[in-house]
């Protein structure tokens, strides 16, 4: 029977495509939002765009219920109610301007560093960052801190670089990947569509992690280890390999420190750091004529071990010698670390023999002639195809930055950085330590109705950077940059309010903060910080932390506390852009930029983030926004993304420069660039010619090409740093050797784990607490389906993860006597949850999970009071505290990594107790209004009903 | 699945009207009783009223009359053309009680044969499901043919009791019914309690080579129209209550009285109400055995939903 | 017309779905959602869409099952639970049950491409057609009051007004892990046929009768790590850091 053709098989999609850049999470992939009858039809992956090459995850899809949420705000709000109880009444721009920019003046003209500017989720951290050393505070910094600063501070300390933004696995040519730890939330297109192509070429995957779920569910091998303790069986395989002597030592010698020379001098204060010479040059011991050489001497053959005397006397090894004395040692073999990691030996040795197996057996070869920087002519690209990833996982434990460095040193150790088939750098990166600023911000740094001196954020070289006076007391609010956390090159956005709170080291007056969701789930100790939000000063009545400007485009929980909100809005509305000076969108073979721009117009009294700065910028006659007259310089921020020039000729953007718009990196500014990136899909790409793509960190090709593009101005070769002379610098001062010295109180702490060489110890928390009365893990995995907890507002994406289920593990069940839909509390030395749980038996058994930030207040995100979000779900992050438990030595301790800063989320131990059923997580917490008052929403959506036919 | 009051009722009721329908169209009625014009009237009373009812359901109610083509393949289908059909002799039959006070045996045997082929259309619609394990076997449209007749026949006892007739035949017919419906519905349930499912999560994915599968999470937290519609589950204690309570008011009560009414012997009054005692426990009973055979049938898809 | 085609359609335009890469990111279950809301047919609505009760209708879902190995050999995870993602749509089976059931004629599969679909203007809602599917392809709608599926896109796939390359079902375009592929599964050189061949492609519940035209790629069989790299460790050994500087020497004097 011949079917009746009754379907319309080529109707229109849409009567227009506007091509724009994602942010329904960082990933940064490209759109086609599809516009019809002035609504948004249909939201697709962009074909041509270099991230996702046409794909798209789910919210990415989901962008229109995201972008027509109830939850949007819709007018500036001026509190009128307690903080809290969400009550605010609308007000104009003009006032809120007003009010913003009398709040700012008094406190630049007073004393610049009462306020904090503290920035969430923003991908315009030079603007942001420039605003705020205009303004002269020292008080800013973006979330690194609590989000991956382990990662990217030792990765760019070890490697110049490190995995997410920094670089990508070589996924065409790599035949081992091993990731570690959640890896869901971010880069996760390119991630998935890497998966996918390992798979097709039948290279194997391996995933480290305690939670099976995701990418490790496909993975061909899974690694369940204990949280925490991936460091120890990083350090075990390299042993391993150093055993078998599976390492590249060609590669080692070239492009590590492992032939500089270490002093040896014990009680000294050069004890440990490099030998130099006058010019400050490391030194090394060349092997065919037996004397020491400064590194890079054309023709030397440096030794990797032995022990020499230098011509005063001192006596020197080769880092390298070192190093494999500390890993060779028996307490990294596999049985040494099985328990503690949970992890059986032969599956560690199995692990380096993989390893050993694709980065030696199957190496691979290309063909094509580059130059050293040395001036030494290759034929080729030596491949070793084993790579790596990493993110949140190994990040987020108070013993992180040494496991990621430790990570980074296999790497190394193996020749697989910036090789065929491995890890490979993106530019900017990499880029040396010695091209990342100082930090600034030390009370000679600032003053008065006058910038800062430099950047906020940068690295410490020594003791002598940190931000500390005369005392070694901190200069941030944030503490960053002191004794506490040396090297918190991101800051501590999540020690800010507990801080400013306590006045320690000092009390501020303005609080800015731009979509962090602080009052929630951003924080540590929920409940604690929104009780320190609310609590006020008995003396005058004043809140303690007097005022609170926010900015987001939805109803979060922290909208509620503040008491001015800067409407933002959607990524749909807005220009943005996605900078080479920020977190540029690069791959290995390109360079490349994007752009976001109004698709849609907003329907609401918002404005861009971005443009609002720089507004206030103006208003408050900041240098760099108001030209000689007191005007401002830049219209709107995409004025100012065309216009602005960090140094001559190099701008936000590096595509379309030159008044004809054929410059690209350096170039005049170009008034039609938008239009041009606009036309070529809101994104611009500059392939990196075959020569330079590979060993960028030795690769003369590259380095030149990087400076003719601008991103330095002379060329930044990378050594990789395994020996950190930094660390050996701090420990030099916590052994009361160097100047400056550090404090008694950090002395221990200090010399604990700033072992210059990769190290592993045990997670604070999980030191400090009996382990038999704490005796498992719970962390949190980030659904692939939800970006933070930015999702709820969302119909689509909430139907997916409407509430979390505590995750067990079928052996704690068992013990327990618990099944699924039973209650528990579960315990940490700081708070307790009652919650729901669910059997799991793909999991390491003593790690209990969940989802993460799936539990919001009632009353947030303009949801109903009784939705299973606020019911049912619930956060981690109540049984977590920003301090750690006394230890008797008078002082409370950061739960941050002690080098980093780094919020340790995952060092927690609980727990478990069966409760009487409930009906409700808890704790509770008091439903909050809907700011601006309630306009209600629909209890039926038929999105696209009008186009049915 | 979902036990919806509205398939409920019209099965029950439709079941009932048809049968009294049967044992009309076997002339087992005094034509001229007023009590058998009301029989006539109530048969298509029933049946429309449980046709109505299954109407509630649809999504577009208002299309209904599509419904009537695709009998070639479809026993919803022919249901509702059975139904239709059937009402042509049923309702000549009913005109005929009503206003000429006759029987016309060709037209009342035809009436009774459609009513049990439309009854067998209904069951047929679940029997017909192989993605309903518990319905999809012949014991199905045995049980609802039965169970019409048995009901169909304890109204038409008492008819028979309101007309003055003589009700052991169709209270003795009831009473055969009664045992063969139930000593069916026993041995359906015994089918239904022995069940292997031939569906598993393990063929439901195939995935069973690699071990046992089991739900982690389902693909939407809240219930979706799946779960709603296929979802429904009773607690096996609870349902096997229910079944008891089914045979009780279903069966036994019916039975006791039906036979306490012929044992007593004829006292209009008291018969009339002891037959509609009768029935009214059998339609009670027959609501909770509706009710059961949806409740406790379990759907293949429920291998993808933890069911 | 509710008959099944009574010859076999001469393509049989399908999905292969690998359960080896899909990380059960969601992305084909919302992009099939915005697709198909504004497409074919009525939206597809959602119910308290910011209440507690929120519930739309989906015509593509993703389960995630917990596999815990038992008997069969289990190469490298024996005893180990692991968690396979499984994408759900309409498999547009051969023998459709759905379609014989339907009392209106809403429901058919096409002669030409085998797909099966719903005329919206027929449906009555009866649901029947749900209730005959074992694996709960379709969905009531529950504003329109019809009966909604997937409809392998084929607002898409013969859509002249969308470049060639793109003429796939959404729920494939949007993959990122390449997880669902697109094809006619009655030609058997087609790369969908192929990799279902390759990789002993399944059908769901065959014992339904119902001859799915989508296929599923089983998991492919784990290697212990270190199998068949034992010898990578083993080719030299050093006992302790003498030894190991020894041959360090020896390395660094051929370089």
């Amino acid at each position: 029977m011949k079917s009746k053709p009754r379907v319309e098989l080529s109707r229109p999609v849409s009567d227009e495509v506007r091509k724009t850049t994602c942010y329904m999470c960082a990933c940064r992939c490209g759109i086609d939002v599809h516009i019809k009858d002035g609504k948004i039809r249909y939201i697709e992956g962009n074909r041509d765009h270099p991230v996702n090459k046409g794909v798209l995850c789910a919210k990415g899809s989901a962008g229109i219920m995201q972008h027509y949420s109830p939850a949007r705000l819709r007018a500036p709000l001026l509190r009128t109610g307690p903080r809290g109880s969400g009550e605010f009444k609308e007000i104009s721009w003009e006032e809120a301007l007003g009010i913003a920019t009398g709040w700012l003046s008094a406190v630049r003209a007073d004393d610049p560093k009462k306020l904090a500017f503290f920035t969430g989720r923003d991908q315009s951290q030079s603007l942001t960052g420039f605003w705020a050393q205009q303004f002269g505070t020292p008080n800013y910094a973006a979330h690194g801190g609590f989000c991956s600063v382990n990662m990217a501070a030792a990765g760019i300390m070890t490697i110049g670089g490190a995995f997410w933004e920094f670089g990508a696995p070589d996924w065409d040519r790599t035949k081992l990947f091993i990731m570690f730890g959640v890896a869901e939330d971010h880069d996760s297109n390119p991630l998935k569509m890497g998966i996918a192509k390992i798979k097709k070429n039948g290279a194997r995957f391996v995933s480290v992690n305690p939670v099976r779920t995701g990418y490790s569910a496909v993975a061909d091998n899974w690694i369940g280890i204990r949280p925490g303790t991936d460091g120890l069986l990083i350090l075990a395989v390299v042993h391993e390999l150093l055993k078998a002597r599976k390492i590249d030592v060609d590669y080692l010698m070239r492009y590590s420190n492992a032939p500089w020379l270490v002093i040896d001098a014990p009680g000294t204060s050069e004890h440990g750091l490099f030998a130099r010479d006058a010019d400050g040059k490391p030194l090394v011991f060349e092997t065919v004529t037996e004397r020491v050489v400064p590194k890079g001497t054309a023709g030397a053959r440096p030794a990797l071990s032995g022990r020499y005397t230098l011509e005063d006397g001192r006596a020197v090894t080769p880092s390298f010698a070192l190093l494999a004395d500390k890993y060779l040692d028996e307490k990294y073999a596999p049985e040494a670390v099985a328990a503690e990691t949970g992890v059986a030996a032969e599956t560690i040795r199995g692990l380096a023999a993989e390893i050993a197996r694709a980065a030696f057996d199957e190496a691979i070869f290309i063909e094509q002639p580059w130059t050293d920087m040395n001036g030494e002519r290759h034929d080729g690209y030596v491949g070793r195809p084993v790579s790596f990833h990493a993110m949140r996982g190994l990040s987020a434990h108070s013993n992180g930055f040494q496991t990621a460095r430790a990570l980074h040193m296999l790497q190394v150790l193996i020749g697989a950085v910036d090789c065929p088939g491995a890890f490979r750098f993106e530019p900017p990166y990499p880029k040396p330590l010695e091209a990342h600023p100082t930090p600034h911000g030390k009370a000679e740094h600032f003053g008065s109705n006058k910038p800062l001196s430099g950047p906020h954020l940068g690295f410490p070289r020594g003791p002598e950077d940190l931000l500390v006076d005369a005392d070694g007391k901190p200069q941030r609010i944030d503490k960053a940059f002191s004794w506490d956390a040396p090297i918190s090159a991101h800051g501590l956005m999540h020690m800010v309010i507990a801080n400013a709170h306590a006045g320690d080291p000092y009390p501020i007056d303005v609080l800015f903060l731009y979509m962090a969701n602080m009052a929630w789930n951003s924080s540590m100790n929920t409940a604690g910080v929104i009780a320190m939000l609310e609590d006020k000063d008995p003396a005058t009545g004043e809140y303690k932390i007097p005022k609170i400007i926010y900015s987001d485009a939805y109803a979060s929980e922290t909208v509620a506390y503040a008491d001015l909100i800067l409407p933002d809005t959607t990524y749909l509305e807005r220009h943005d852009c996605i900078s080479m000076l920020d977190r540029p969108i690069s791959e290995p073979d390109a360079v490349q930029d994007a752009i976001r721009w109004p698709v849609v117009e907003p329907d609401r009294d918002v404005r861009g983030f971005q443009s609002v700065m720089l507004d206030l910028g103006a208003r408050l006659k900041l240098p760099g926004f108001v030209d000689q007259r007191g005007n401002s310089i830049y219209k709107d921020y995409a004025d100012y993304i065309v216009r602005h020039e960090r140094r001559p000729g190099i701008g936000p953007l590096a595509g379309f420069r030159g008044a004809n718009g054929d410059r690209t990196g350096r170039g005049a500014a170009n008034p039609d660039q938008l239009k041009r990136y606009i036309e070529n899909g809101s994104f611009f790409s500059a392939h990196i010619p075959l020569e330079a793509q590979f060993f960028k960190h030795a690769n003369r090709n590259y380095q030149d090409f990087a400076v003719r593009m601008g991103f330095f101005d002379t060329p930044q070769p990378v050594t990789f740093q395994l020996y950190s002379e930094t660390l050996q610098k701090f420990r030099l001062s916590a052994e009361g050797l160097r100047e400056p010295l550090a404090p008694e109180t950090h002395r221990q702490r200090i010399r604990d784990s700033f072992d210059p060489l990769p190290d592993w110890y045990r997670p604070f928390e999980e030191a400090a607490v009996e382990r038999d009365q704490f005796p498992y893990h719970a962390i949190t995995q980030r659904p692939a389906a939800m970006y933070h907890s930015w999702g709820s507002m969302n119909p689509w994406l909430r139907q997916i993860h409407t509430r979390n289920p505590l995750y067990v593990p079928g052996p704690i069940c068992d013990r327990h006597g618990l099944k699924d839909g039973d209650w528990v509390h579960l315990i940490s030395s700081h708070g307790r949850i009652k919650v729901e749980i669910a059997r799991m038996d793909a999991v390491n058994a003593s790690t209990i999970w969940t989802w993460n930030a799936i539990g919001k207040r009632k009353g947030a995100w303009s949801l109903d009071t009784d939705v299973p979000e606020a019911r049912k779900g619930f956060l981690m992050n109540h049984l977590i505290h920003e301090l750690l438990p006394p230890k008797g030595d008078g002082l409370r301790w950061s739960n941050s990594d002690p080098v980093t800063g780094q919020a340790a989320w995952y060092d927690l131990r609980v727990r478990i107790e069966k409760a009487e059923p409930g009906e409700t997580s808890e704790p509770r917490f008091p439903a909050m209004a809907e700011p601006g008052g309630r306009r209600g929403h629909p209890d039926e959506l038929r999105y696209g009903q009008e186009w049915a036919k | 699945m979902h036990p919806a009051l509205s398939i409920i009722v019209f099965t029950t009721v439709s079941g009932l009207g048809y049968g009294l329908a049967v044992a009309l169209g076997l002339g087992l009625l005094d034509p001229m009783a007023t009590a058998t014009r009301v029989a006539h009237v109530l048969a298509l009373g029933l049946i429309a009223a449980g046709l109505a009812s299954s109407t509630l359901h649809l999504g577009n109610p208002q299309r209904a009359w599509r419904a009537f083509s695709q009998w070639r393949s479809s026993w919803l289908s022919r249901e509702g053309v059975m139904a239709v059909i059937t009402f042509l002799p049923l309702a000549a039959s009913a005109w005929l009680a009503l206003f000429e006070g006759r029987y016309v045996p060709a037209l009342g045997l035809a009436g009774a044969a459609l009513s049990l082929a439309t009854v067998y259309c209904t069951a047929m619609i679940y029997a017909s499901l192989k993605s309903v394990q518990t319905w999809h076997t012949p014991l199905t449209p045995l049980c609802y043919l039965l169970f019409s007749l048995a009901g169909g026949f304890a109204l038409a006892t008492m008819f028979a009791a309101a007309g003055g007739g003589t009700v052991t035949l169709p209270a003795v017919l009831a009473l055969i019914f009664l045992a063969a419906a139930w000593a069916a519905k026993l041995a359906w349930r015994n089918r239904m309690n022995r069940l292997r499912p031939i569906s598993t999560p393990e063929t439901a994915t195939g995935l069973g080579f690699i071990g046992k599968v089991r739900l982690f999470e389902r693909p939407h937290i809240n219930d979706n129209y799946l779960t709603r519609e296929m979802g429904f589950r009773v607690a096996r204690k609870h349902a096997a209550k229910l079944a008891m309570l089914s045979l009780g008011l279903g069966g036994l009560v019916p039975a006791a009285l039906l036979v306490g009414l012929l044992a007593a012997g004829p006292a209009q009054g008291a018969a009339v109400a002891v037959a509609l005692l009768a029935v009214a426990s059998h339609a009670t009973g027959m609501l909770v055995e509706r009710w059961l055979f949806f409740a406790e049938a379990r759907h293949a898809v429920m291998n993808y939903y933890g069911g | 017309m509710t008959s099944l085609p009574a010859a076999q359609p001469a393509r049989k335009l399908g999905l292969v779905i690998d359960l080896d890469v899909c990380v059960g990111c969601h992305a084909c279950v919302v992009s099939c959602k915005e697709w198909n809301t504004g497409g074919y047919g009525a939206a597809l609505s959602d119910q308290d869409p910011y209440g507690a009760e929120v519930s739309g209708t989906f015509l593509n879902r993703v389960h995630s099952f917990e596999v815990i190995p038992e008997g069969g050999e289990i190469v490298g995870e024996a005893g180990e639970a692991r968690i396979v993602h499984f994408p759900k749509s309409c498999l547009h089976c051969d023998d459709a049950p759905c379609v014989t059931v339907c009392p209106t004629g809403a429901s058919y599969k096409r002669t030409e491409d085998g797909i099966v679909l719903v005329d919206e203007d027929m449906c009555i809602g009866c649901g029947l057609c749900a209730w005959a599917c074992p694996y709960g392809a379709r969905e009531m709608d529950l504003a329109a009051g019809v009966m909604k599926k997937c409809t392998l896109c084929v607002d898409r796939i013969y859509n002249e007004t969308i470049q060639e390359i793109d003429r796939v079902p959404s729920c494939v375009r949007t993959c990122p892990a390449n997880a669902r592929h697109y094809g006619d599964l009655a030609d058997p050189q087609s790369e969908v046929s192929l990799m279902v061949a390759a990789r002993g492609g399944i059908d769901l519940m065959p014992e339904q009768g119902t001859r799915p035209v989508n296929k599923y790629l089983p998991p492919r069989p784990r290697q212990a790590l270190g199998a068949g790299s034992e010898q990578a460790l083993l080719a030299e050994n050093t006992d302790g850091a003498t030894g190991f500087f020894a041959w360090l020497d020896g390395v660094l004097e051929k370089l």
